[in-house]
């Protein structure tokens, strides 16, 4: 037998290897065709859950608002409940026994009730005419007619039974049933009714504690970097801040809410619930990722810069604060953008200090009890309804399309002030 | 006046002062002519003036509303009668709370009696005293500062020296608010954990097998005796951990590989953001997707092959905690990728190597220390990741490693005990901060060898 060369060898174990190389590379596709794969899975399950949310069920009644059930001298205490009943039995005369009737009762939602009574408040005239109202279904009504509830089940199976579904049917023939846009949903707080529920609490709640975060954070933030990065010499001091800084960036954020648990409620008596407190521990979390963000800012910035303000006889801070900090500061911003959208996001820490009651007023200061828009999608996905599950990939949307925008704004101000030296 | 008000007020005032300080300056210098005579700038002697003015209030407005509450209940509790000093601490703290409670007009919880009545007016007379006098204390060191400086100023006063010296030690003051985190976030924990460790001894909590902190209210209950072995807890962590890194950790570093070393310009522009969007969705929203979605899809795939899932299975958490953390390996893998000098590629194509064989047999290797830092961190942020386990795992603590079963962790126990009603003094709740303690020394531990590993790889290659 002939002795084998090298170039055999090599020739030999080509197909093999180059076979191996295309594995290779087709297990790399793989890789981000997965992640792209699950990342699209995420959106399209939680568009396709929530975009129902923002439309919502409408019945309408022709209300006749009797002097009798409703006296002139008690408007605010009237029985309007009393009144929504009875237009609802004026309408389906057919329900006559008590169950009927109750079950009829319950297809249209409590908030008729106040509806009517702030048509009365806000005008008395229409005291003794007959008006037609839209009030907002039960949101029983409002998961079938949308068909997140099946009408073809056995009827023991569903939350509504078949006499409900024939007032529903007939309430549709008369063209007394609509969809409208959800505007409840974007204006009022919290409620235990699906169907009354709103975002516009905790997004006034994540306000409030993005404002205080904000406004402790970057000033800051940006002096710790100025002062590490410009000012501070080289010793162990330094060195120990620099190690507690990169820590604290990978510490979880729920060790935060602990330290706020402990420190601002259990120490300084600062109250519960309150978006001043969530402010403050959002502060403390967001702070290194500001420093990081402001320090690589500030070594972008040329050294030619620093020489040449010194060179002129500007004092160092004048150096920094004419010079140096002008130019640093789009990427200081960026990164506070940054910071601020994982701030927005974050629950965790929230749920340690009692950001997580049950608030159905709309905070109106730092210090009034709330909740953050991450914190009601939280409190949403535990609750049982249906009608919660397309609220909560709703609410989700909202908090997805805030934390884009902001992101979208750090990319365009990079884009439009980076500067290569 | 309200803490509001009165802080705009103070920078009122600090602008005021900045206003009065800097005409000042030009009175002291005479004509316009002579404003050079001055040793600073006037707004320096503005800045002075208006710094002076501003810290010293500022200080007392902070220090003051950190305490007042504090010793105005001191006050108040020292005025109770005879008969409630001998109540235990918890009774007496209830009493407190119903008083707060009183005053802010909230719902007390029982009846209030005439003590108490009296207890909240006279809490809400020195809440007004106390109000009152840091309004007047405020101000007066606010308008102090203003007239000591403006009397000060000369044309020697070397008012930019000055103010730079004030500023810089108020950075020093910000950069070392890291410190004073850290330190606050270990006593805090370490304060409650070892009045829980009274309580429980520490080599149960680190050894024993059982996890179930509801405790008997009464004595002759049955069950809920309350077990503190922390061991099914980490066990519940560590699984669930693990099966993100077996999901995040191929995925990332492929797709890290692939784009840096195969991908085209616009593919690499084009696929990278992407990835990285999911480092930016919200926890919570993960948490929502796998209870929601990713759940109930096991529990089916599992019936339709006979198999027994529940439905907080420690597989759904963790696939979806993986799912997060793939552009953390991904782009900390990149980043070290990249580092690798060209060179070393070079010479392994000029052997003869194909390009994954350089990928496999030199890139890799070199690049390994930086990948292995990434993946710690990558470890650290699964093991602390509070609401996906919070929202898709369970709360039972089962000690297994199947990953169909039902496991809690240490988060998710945290949040648990914590949110809701708390009483300080059971081990109940103490617990959560023997476990955040834990939490906090794990991560603590992987994060400083994650960034040593990293840093002293970075400096290989420069």
């Amino acid at each position: 037998m002939r002795k084998q060369r090298a170039i055999d060898i090599v020739n030999q174990s080509l197909p093999r290897r180059y076979r191996s190389e295309r594995r290779f590379k087709w297990y790399g596709i793989a890789a981000i065709a997965a992640s792209i794969a699950f990342l699209s899975l995420l959106f399209i399950s939680i568009f396709a859950n929530g975009y129902s949310a923002f439309w919502q069920t409408y019945i309408q009644l022709e209300v006749h608002f009797d002097p009798e059930i409703i006296e002139q001298d008690s408007l605010a205490t009237a029985n309007y409940q009393g009144l929504v009943k009875k237009t609802l039995r004026d309408m389906f005369p057919e329900a006559k026994s008590r169950r009927d009737k109750r079950q009829l009762y319950s297809m249209v939602s409590g908030g008729a009730t106040f509806q009517l009574r702030d048509a009365a408040l806000t005008d008395p005239k229409i005291i003794g005419e007959t008006l037609s109202i839209w009030v907002p279904a039960d949101d029983d009504v409002d998961m079938l007619v949308k068909g997140h509830i099946e009408r073809n089940v056995p009827e023991g199976e569903r939350r509504l039974n078949d006499q409900q579904l024939k007032w529903l049917d007939a309430l549709a023939a008369q063209g007394k049933l609509e969809k409208r846009f959800n505007t409840v949903f974007f204006s009022v707080g919290d409620s235990r009714e699906p169907e009354l529920a709103g975002i516009w609490g905790a997004v006034m709640g994540s306000f409030f504690t993005l404002v205080v975060t904000l406004l402790l954070s970057f000033p800051i933030g940006v002096a710790a970097a100025v002062y590490l990065e410009e000012f501070a010499p080289k010793n162990r001091w330094t060195d120990l801040i620099e190690i507690n800084i990169n820590n604290l960036a990978a510490v979880p954020s729920i060790v935060f809410g602990l330290l706020g648990l402990a420190v601002f409620l259990n120490f300084f008596n600062l109250p519960r619930s309150a978006p001043v407190v969530g402010g403050l521990v959002l502060t403390l979390m967001t702070l290194p990722t500001i420093i990081i963000a402001s320090r690589s800012a500030l070594q972008s910035v040329p050294p030619s810069i620093r020489e040449a303000a010194l060179g002129v006889g500007a004092s160092k801070m004048q150096m920094v604060a004419h010079h140096v900090l002008p130019l640093a500061l789009p990427g200081m911003l960026t990164g506070t953008i940054i910071g601020m959208a994982r701030a927005l996001g974050e629950t965790a820490p929230l749920l340690m200090i009692g950001m997580v009651a049950f608030i159905v007023d709309i905070p109106g200061g730092f210090t009034d009890p709330s909740t953050a828009l991450p914190v009601q999608v939280y409190l949403w996905a535990d609750s049982p309804e249906r009608a919660f599950v397309e609220r909560t990939s709703a609410a989700i949307m909202v908090l997805l399309a805030f934390l884009i925008t902001m992101n979208a704004a750090a990319i365009i101000l990079r884009k439009k002030f980076e500067r290569r030296w | 006046m309200p803490a509001t008000t009165l802080l705009f007020v103070l920078l009122l005032l600090s602008l005021v002062g900045y206003y009065f300080g800097r005409r000042r300056a030009f009175v002291v210098a005479g004509s316009p002519s002579q404003v050079k005579e001055l040793h600073s700038r006037p707004t320096y002697y503005g800045a002075l003036t208006a710094l002076w003015c501003g810290i010293p209030a500022l200080l007392i407005f902070g220090f003051w509303l950190a305490f007042e509450d504090t010793i105005i209940t001191q006050l108040v509790v020292a005025q109770f009668p005879e008969e409630l000093h001998k109540l235990s601490a918890a009774k007496l703290n209830l009493i407190v709370n119903n008083i707060r409670n009183l005053v802010s007009g909230n719902i007390t919880s029982g009846e209030i009696d005439a003590t108490m009545q009296a207890a909240a007016d006279h809490y809400r007379q020195l809440q007004t005293i106390s109000s009152a006098a840091l309004s007047v204390i405020a101000v007066a060191i606010a308008i102090g500062g203003i007239l000591l400086v403006r009397g000060r100023i000369k044309a020697s006063l070397r008012a930019r020296n000055q103010v730079e010296s004030i500023i810089k030690y108020v950075l020093i003051a910000c950069s070392t608010i890291a410190i004073f985190t850290t330190i606050g976030i270990v006593l805090s924990v370490l304060y409650e954990a070892i009045r829980f460790f009274q309580i429980i001894p520490i080599t149960e909590f680190l050894f024993g097998l059982e996890w179930s902190p509801q405790m008997a209210i009464r004595a002759d209950q049955v069950g809920s005796s309350g077990a503190f072995g922390a061991i099914p807890v980490f066990m519940g962590t560590l699984l669930i951990s693990a099966i993100a890194m077996v999901v995040a950790v191929p995925i990332g570093l492929m797709s890290a590989i692939y784009l840096s070393e195969y991908a085209n310009r616009s593919f690499r522009s084009l696929a990278k953001p992407l990835i990285e969007i999911l480092a930016g969705i919200p926890t919570v929203v993960y948490g929502f997707f796998a209870a929601l979605t990713v759940a109930p899809f096991i529990r089916e795939t599992g019936s339709m092959l006979g198999m027994d899932v529940s439905s907080e299975s420690a597989l759904a958490a963790g696939l979806v905690m993986g799912i997060m953390i793939i552009p953390f390996v991904s782009s900390l893998s990149d980043d070290f990728i990249n580092a690798v000098p060209q060179s070393l590629r070079d010479g392994a194509y000029s052997l003869g190597a194909t390009q994954s064989e350089t990928i496999r047999k030199v890139i890799i290797p070199a690049a390994l220390p930086g990948i292995i830092g990434g993946i710690l961190l990558a470890v650290s942020r699964a093991i602390g990741e509070t609401m996906i386990v919070v929202m898709a795992a369970g709360l039972s603590a089962n000690l297994t490693v199947n990953p169909l079963k039902t496991v809690t962790t240490v988060t998710v126990q945290i949040v648990t005990l914590l949110v809701g009603d708390q009483e300080f003094d059971s081990p109940k709740t103490l617990a959560a901060f023997a476990l955040g303690l834990l939490l906090f020394i794990v991560t603590l531990i992987l994060n400083v060898i994650a960034l040593y590993v990293v840093r002293k790889y970075r400096e290989q290659y420069e």
